[in-house]
């Protein structure tokens, strides 16, 4: 087994250097979008904000999904200490991938959508995701054999493979129109799968996550622990049951949304957890501070507390009311995709690409100012979405309400702050991809040489 | 993640096995169920309101706009649009646009359809919040 942080671009690499372009592609399309909100008629002819959204939508989604693809494979690979089982499957789902993405992005600036959110393009362009997914299905239980005495992120894996598969297909129930033709069915069927998929995917980033954690801390037993196996059931019954709280106002059943409910709750459990072991935590940073790729496992440890706080407010009926609709919504979707999901990537990124060709601590001062630039630009980007937010809920349960457009003119002054957040978050993101993204093009240039 | 991995009793694989399979036989029944029992069932739907529907997904509306709080925060919620502003004024946005909105130069006909199908959302609920009435337990209803 050849060693990780080697010179050759690998094609789990090529995932982490795909989904890093994506994403760095992908705060590009954001800050567009952004300005849609304060300058409403820019670029409103051809690349209005219907064509915008998407394309941050899908760069963002696809970088996270192969972001995930490229460390569970690396991690599976340093877990069995060899290859996985078919490198020709992997490099196969990789260029299914990568043409069915591109593809998609095209599709888009040319105005041919599906409409469906975060799936937004044309149902047919499912077909090579959902066969690509497959082999990668095939690949990881080739390559982990048993499923005897196995750590928790295997199971995690696992979970997040076989549930990805599954509420990916179940989103496009929408083709029937068993499905399709009554709206309340529609919506109930459409979040039940998005609510979950959510979960399948987090799934994937945290089981690497934590094995990125043992690997840190040198110590192999953690992921064996009754606490992380309790830690993982609970996030699995909320990635089954509690997708319901997307939709509390929607008239549907009411037990979808009880159940939902009390499900949700459960993740009290999570938050008290990070708050017993606070100090634990801080302990833990302080002595692997030094380490690129735990910086970002600690922040994503902030994240997720803010994170979790407000998924938890929400999730109770008598307050999602108020949150619904607004762009309370919005923050908490940052949060997550941003705060979680992306810096967990980043560390995962750092950990596998972060030495091959030139040696990191080349650029460790630009590294470490990106990295404070993007976590306080998007603490100020969510706060201001949140009292966006609250203004707009404000206006939501006002009994004479102003028209739509002067309230969105109240708001001018957040997404002012917003944008200006948004941008600068995206610089200090581009601080951090940087060298990330360099080591990987210049592997790419020797290895060509080298041929 | 720190806070997920500092314990270090180990579980058996059966008790993982049976929490799991209990979890996911219970997850497998309760969707076969919803697919059986879809919330509403002997609703009609016209053709129009069908082709509507097409039409709102071809465009991309719900980047911009929400039906029961779900979409994009650009324009404003349609759910319940046709019952508070009526056909003409729906027929007025979607022919000339506004300076969010670009004109789609949609036809006659596919103005109509798209009508149609928010004259069938409007039917289907209210998404008003205010609607709502909140319980002590913290659930709610319309």
């Amino acid at each position: 087994m050849e060693p990780l942080n080697n010179k050759q671009l690998s094609t789990p690499k090529l995932y982490l250097l795909t989904g890093l372009i994506l994403l760095a592609v992908g705060l590009l399309f954001g800050i567009s979008g952004a300005i849609q909100y304060l300058v409403p008629d820019y670029l409103k002819e051809h690349f209005s904000f219907e064509k915008i959204r998407p394309l941050h939508v899908t760069s963002i989604l696809f970088w996270i999904i192969l972001g995930s693809t490229g460390g569970v494979v690396s991690y599976l690979q340093q877990y069995n200490n060899q290859k996985i089982k078919y490198p020709f499957l992997l490099k196969i789902q990789y260029l299914i991938f990568s043409i069915t993405i591109l593809t998609i992005l095209i599709a888009y600036i040319f105005g041919f959508f599906g409409g469906r959110e975060y799936w937004e393009f044309p149902p047919i362009l499912a077909l090579p995701i959902a066969i690509g997914w497959i082999l990668f299905i095939i690949n990881f239980i080739s390559s982990v054999k048993t499923f005897r005495n196995q750590p928790v992120y295997i199971w995690m894996w696992m979970t997040g493979l076989v549930f990805f598969l599954f509420t990916f297909i179940e989103s496009y129930l929408w083709i029937f129109p068993y499905f399709k033709n009554n709206i309340i069915n529609d919506m109930t069927i459409q979040w039940k799968s998005a609510g979950s998929m959510v979960g399948a995917w987090n799934m994937l980033i945290y089981g690497s996550s934590i094995f990125l954690m043992e690997k840190i801390s040198s110590n192999k037993k953690h992921g064996h622990s009754i606490v992380a196996f309790a830690l993982y059931f609970t996030g699995l019954f909320n990635l089954l049951f509690n997708w319901g709280h997307h939709i509390y106002t929607l008239p549907t059943y009411q037990y979808i949304k009880h159940i939902s409910y009390a499900v949700s709750m459960t993740e009290i459990i999570l938050f008290s957890r990070i708050i017993w072991l606070w100090k634990d935590s801080v302990t833990t940073a302080k002595k692997h501070f030094h380490y690129a790729a735990y910086r970002f496992l600690l922040a994503a440890d902030l994240w997720i507390f803010l994170t979790l706080l407000l998924a938890i407010l929400m999730s109770i009926p008598a307050i999602n009311i108020y949150t619904h609709g607004t762009h309370i919504t919005v923050a908490h979707a940052m949060g997550s995709t941003i705060g979680i999901n992306s810096f967990l990537l980043l560390a995962i990124c750092f950990d596998i690409l972060h030495d091959t060709c030139i040696p990191i601590a080349v650029n460790i001062k630009w590294l470490n100012r990106g990295y404070w630039i993007t976590n306080i630009s998007l603490f100020i980007f969510w706060i201001s979405l949140i009292i966006a937010g609250i203004l707009k809920a404000k206006w939501q349960m006002s009994v004479s309400p102003e028209p739509f457009s002067v309230m969105m003119l109240q708001l001018r002054p957040f997404f002012i702050v917003f944008f200006v957040a948004g941008t600068i978050m995206t610089i200090g993101f581009y601080l951090i991809l940087y060298p990330l993204i360099r080591n990987q093009v210049v592997c790419f240039i020797n290895q060509s040489k080298l041929k | 993640m720190s806070f997920i991995i500092l314990n270090r009793t180990m579980a058996s694989d059966i008790q993982k096995t049976t929490v799991a399979v209990i979890l996911i036989t219970s997850f497998l029944a309760y969707t076969i169920f919803l697919y059986v029992s879809l919330p509403k069932k002997n609703y009609a739907t016209s053709n129009a309101s069908i082709e509507g529907k097409k039409i709102w997904q071809n465009y991309n509306c719900a980047a911009c706009h929400q039906v029961y709080g779900l979409g994009g925060y650009l324009g404003p919620d349609l759910t319940n649009i046709y019952s508070k502003r009526g056909p003409q004024y729906i027929q007025a946005f979607i022919s000339n646009g506004t300076n969010v909105m670009p004109n789609f130069h949609l036809s006659n006909n596919e103005q109509e359809n798209l009508i149609a199908y928010f004259k069938n959302i409007d039917s289907s609920g209210k998404s008003d919040p205010k609607t709502f009435f909140v319980h002590n337990n913290g659930t709610i209803e319309q």
